[in-house]
């Protein structure tokens, strides 16, 4: 198939990467400028369906990216409240995607700034990422199918744009409390207490980021561009196998280039190396098959985590479900002690590496047992 | 007839490709909903020799492939 290029896919891939450098200058932890698991671990944190204490706030970047989505596919006349494909598939899909995720320590959009940033590490994830979707594809081609949408209420189609906003509100209103409470406990007031309902970290990556308005605008920016350009990380590499076509991979350079060309001019580009590396770890097989997971679940999803945010402010419903799906899934991984860590690093001259806890590997091995049974139990299920 | 509403790429482009291998029609008509499926359909109808020809049905999109 000839490629048409879309220019904006390029525009789109080069903001991504600048926005990311810029929210990481301002406050977000490093290399996650953008990582659209790590958010929405961090809101399920400070919602409380988890007690991570180190990775708990209301990101605005997710409620920017969804409502950017909504407001730009409007505009657009592309905007259709559908559902009914496949939900509870679909949600397990997204729980896996998330438990993989969390094990590498990011979604596909933080993989590739990873990248940018000289984390060598997310380079393994890349291989496993390919492979999960070469596996996907292979699938695909052999019929795999989750089931036709509907059209349905319209109000069906704004579930997760309006959630947001009303939660993005409540926290905005209990913010200058929270803030108050982190900057008592950094300063060490005694009886320094969290009077609002949301919990917040106080320490670790929860507890870093760009300034509120700053990351919502970001936010929208990125959401807008997102969904003209249909920008998605396992697009660009399933369509140049499927279909050789490189239009979806271009924007994935895009994000590469100006992550490192931006690290750079900022000073903050080390070199590459696998050690010592932002939140990340060198437990590699786990990286490797965290983005196995990720890439296999996403090619049967039909799209990454970015893209399943765009395509629920479009409207639909079954993306809004993933995205569901993707909270829970990080709520669990981390009650159940399932994610991935940082490594340590040097501690008494030696340095000392993550490991993935038992029952991590043990999550990684059942969520590729399940998504071979889901591929499997789903071949040719397109002609109802 | 391709009906590949509800579904979204690259399965619109796939049940496509299938009919076109299986039966090499020298008229298609494909309906898809999203705009998405309607440009990749397109093009990789074109790609495959076939002119394009858009048209609406309702809120669906119409694509008439023919060569």
């Amino acid at each position: 198939m000839k490629t048409k290029i879309n220019p904006l896919i390029i525009i789109t891939g080069i903001i991504i990467g600048v926005a990311a450098v810029a929210l990481t200058a301002f406050g977000n932890p490093k290399n996650m400028g953008f990582c659209i698991a790590c958010f929405i671990r961090d809101i399920a944190g400070t919602t409380k369906l988890h007690s991570a204490g180190v990775v708990q706030y209301l990101r605005p970047e997710i409620v920017g990216i969804v409502l950017g989505a909504f407001i730009m596919s409007l505009a657009g006349g592309e905007w259709r409240a559908k559902a009914g494909s496949s939900p509870a598939l679909r949600f397990i899909l997204g729980f896996m995607v998330m438990v993989g995720a969390l094990i590498f320590l990011g979604c596909p959009l933080r993989m590739v700034i990873r990248m940018g940033g000289g984390d060598l590490n997310a380079f393994v994830g890349l291989a496993g990422f390919v492979v999960g979707i070469l596996i996907g594809v292979v699938f695909l081609k052999k019929g795999f199918g989750l089931k036709r949408n509907y059209d349905v209420a319209n109000l069906d189609g704004m579930v997760l744009p309006v959630v947001l906003v009303i939660l993005f509100v409540l926290f905005f209103m209990a913010w200058p409390a929270l803030s108050q409470y982190v900057a008592d406990v950094k300063n060490g007031v005694e009886g320094a207490k969290n009077t609002t309902s949301f919990a917040i970290s106080t320490s670790g990556p929860g507890s870093m980021h760009a300034p509120i308005f700053m990351a919502l605008v970001i936010g929208l920016v990125v959401g807008a561009l997102a969904q003209k350009s249909r920008m998605c990380m396992v697009g660009g590499i399933r369509d140049i196998v499927m279909f050789k076509n490189y239009n979806l991979i271009l924007g994935f350079i895009g994000v590469f280039v100006a992550v490192l060309v931006g690290n750079i001019v900022l000073g903050n580009f080390k070199g590459f190396a696998t050690q010592s590396q932002p939140i990340a770890h060198t437990d590699e097989i786990w990286n490797f098959l965290g983005m196995v997971i990720v890439g296999w679940g996403s090619a049967l999803l039909g799209g990454c985590p970015l893209r399943q945010l765009i395509l629920a402010g479009e409207g639909n419903g079954d993306s809004a479900v993933t995205v569901i799906g993707m909270l829970v899934g990080a709520a669990f991984a981390h009650n159940f002690a399932l994610a991935g860590g940082a490594d340590p690093g040097m501690v008494d001259g030696a340095y000392k590496a993550f490991k993935l806890s038992a029952n991590g590997r043990l999550a990684a091995i059942c969520c590729l047992i399940a998504l071979l049974v889901i591929s499997l139990t789903n071949l040719k299920g397109e002609e109802n | 007839m391709v009906d590949a509403r509800g579904f979204s790429c690259p399965k619109p482009v796939l049940m496509t490709e299938e009919e076109i291998n299986k039966n090499n029609p020298s008229e298609l008509v494909v309906l898809v909903d999203n705009r998405t499926a309607e440009n990749n359909v397109a093009n990789f109808a074109m790609s495959k020799g076939y002119k394009v020809t858009h048209d609406r049905e309702g809120r669906d999109f119409k694509l008439i492939l023919s060569k």
